[in-house]
């Protein structure tokens, strides 16, 4: 491979030799080499590129054994296409840094917004925890994160805005501060903000053996739907098929919400 | 002497000499400078009545002094351009600054501006010296040749500079119809020689969605 030529006090100038091949071309773009291959890649992602290589919407008919093969979340397939054909093709998202990750036979899973292109020989699936997906098997993904990534070994307890992702551990669950948030004054703090709520009484808690990913600031990015999942019993956030009454009804209750005074004085 | 001070801020010295700046986009100076705003961005009331015609409008004020200037803009990152003789294209929006001597000008693009959003018309420098256009992102630039055309998404595309053919090439199909569409419906094919600037990031264009 060559080396860019620059000129003098001028930018990298690249083509089609000297882009790396599979690897990023600055903080912000990444270029993928497409021989004969495919990718797939979130919709509007790609920003230019060198070659032959055709952008498919993944109901495309010929596309429809890979899809049966990776492709795990069918109702989002709409915000996907697949990349095929041979040359160079960069991609970027919103100035926001991208970063590929090599997967060995393992798995990650991903916030939804984050994951903008993956190799078909990794299978994505919706995750279990609503609003992310899961990647299973062996290549490369990129992922855009708001700053650099970080990476933690559990146990951890991470600001749910800074999550990015996680890879081999146990889901997260939720936990928060009962010290601080139970009781009325708790219940007024955590409902009003007043008297001192620090905003990080609630936090994701990982335990177990693996890597978790955060992003070094907390400005999410936008949501890519997942998919909903089907209206099963036992499915967790399956929409509409609440039928339990009572306190358990309607949005999830914090421990201190002022709603739930009723119940604490025993009515 | 454009020089740039972190990738946000562009330090101009200058020896009595002048450049031409986004109005407003001065943050800091030392020395003796005055600033004076272009009418027309310095084109003569041709050029004034071009640009308002043709909507590629653009306020420059000229930076003239002795001493060191500093520019900047909603911390955009800034690429610098030399120009040797040759022709840049940019947008005026991502224009921040060029050499006294450069001139500026507008010109047709066709269709990839309508694809874009901001028009038909973009805005040329052509001359010796330097000039300084912002990003969304540090902008990435890529050579065109003969052998090796280049395909780019209309809202990335912030500049491009040398002996080139643009031409709109639309991806639609009937499956885009079928809301089944590759995402990147409309792209613009450069062929020839010369170079292109593109960024990191896309702005909002009719075509990021189909």
């Amino acid at each position: 491979m060559s080396t860019p030529c620059t000129t003098p006090g001028g930018p990298v100038v690249f083509d089609p030799m000297s882009l790396p091949a599979d690897d990023n071309v600055n903080a912000y773009t990444f270029c993928v080499e497409l021989k004969g291959s495919q990718w797939f890649l979130q919709k509007g992602k790609m920003i230019a590129y060198y070659g032959a290589i055709e952008f498919n919407g993944i109901g495309h008919g010929r596309l429809d054994r890979l899809v049966r093969t990776s492709f795990h979340s069918p109702l989002h397939a709409s915000d996907w296409v697949v990349a095929e054909g041979s040359g160079k093709m960069l991609l970027a998202d919103r100035a926001f840094d991208v970063n590929s990750y090599d997967l060995n036979d393992g798995n990650l899973t991903i916030r939804s917004g984050n994951l903008l292109a993956f190799q078909p020989s990794l299978a994505l699936k919706q995750s279990i925890v609503p609003g992310f997906l899961t990647l299973i098997g062996t290549g490369k993904f990129v992922a855009a994160s708001n700053g650099p990534v970080v990476f933690m070994e559990p146990p951890i307890r991470v600001d749910p805005q800074a999550l990015v992702g996680w890879a081999d551990c146990p889901s997260p669950c939720h936990h928060y501060d009962h010290g601080y948030m139970t009781g009325v004054m708790g219940g007024l703090r955590a409902m009003t903000g007043l008297g001192g709520a620090s905003g990080e009484e609630h936090q994701f808690e990982f335990v177990g053996a693996g890597t978790v990913l955060l992003q070094s600031s907390e400005t999410l990015m936008a949501e890519q739907a997942t998919g909903t999942v089907p209206q099963q019993a036992g499915v967790p956030g399956a929409g509409g098929a609440h039928s339990t009454q009572g306190p358990q009804s309607g949005v999830p209750r914090l421990p201190g919400q002022l709603g739930d005074l009723q119940r604490r004085f025993g009515l | 002497m454009f020089r740039l001070q972190g990738s946000n801020v562009l330090a101009v010295d200058m020896t009595g000499d002048a450049v031409k700046a986004k109005n407003g986009s001065m943050v800091a100076y030392d020395g003796q400078m005055s600033f004076k705003k272009l009418t027309g961005g310095g084109e003569g009331l041709r050029g004034m009545v071009t640009r308002r015609l043709t909507g590629e409008q653009m306020t420059l004020m000229e930076v003239r002094g002795q001493g060191t200037c500093w520019f900047a803009d909603r911390a955009s990152e800034i690429n610098l351009v030399s120009l040797q003789g040759d022709k840049l294209y940019v947008e005026s929006s991502n224009l921040l600054a060029t050499d006294g001597g450069l001139r500026t000008g507008t010109t047709f693009t066709g269709l990839r501006g309508a694809s874009q959003g901001n028009g038909l018309f973009t805005t040329t420098i052509e001359g010796h010296g330097q000039a300084a256009i912002m990003s969304d992102g540090p902008a990435v630039v890529l050579r065109v040749s003969a052998q090796y055309p280049l395909i780019v998404d209309p809202g990335a595309y912030i500049a491009h500079q040398g002996n080139l053919r643009q031409t709109f090439q639309s991806g639609a199909t009937f499956r885009t119809l079928l809301g089944e569409g590759g995402g990147e419906a409309f792209q613009i094919r450069f062929e020839g020689d010369g170079l292109v600037y593109v960024q990191p990031s896309e702005r909002n264009t009719i075509a990021g969605d189909v």
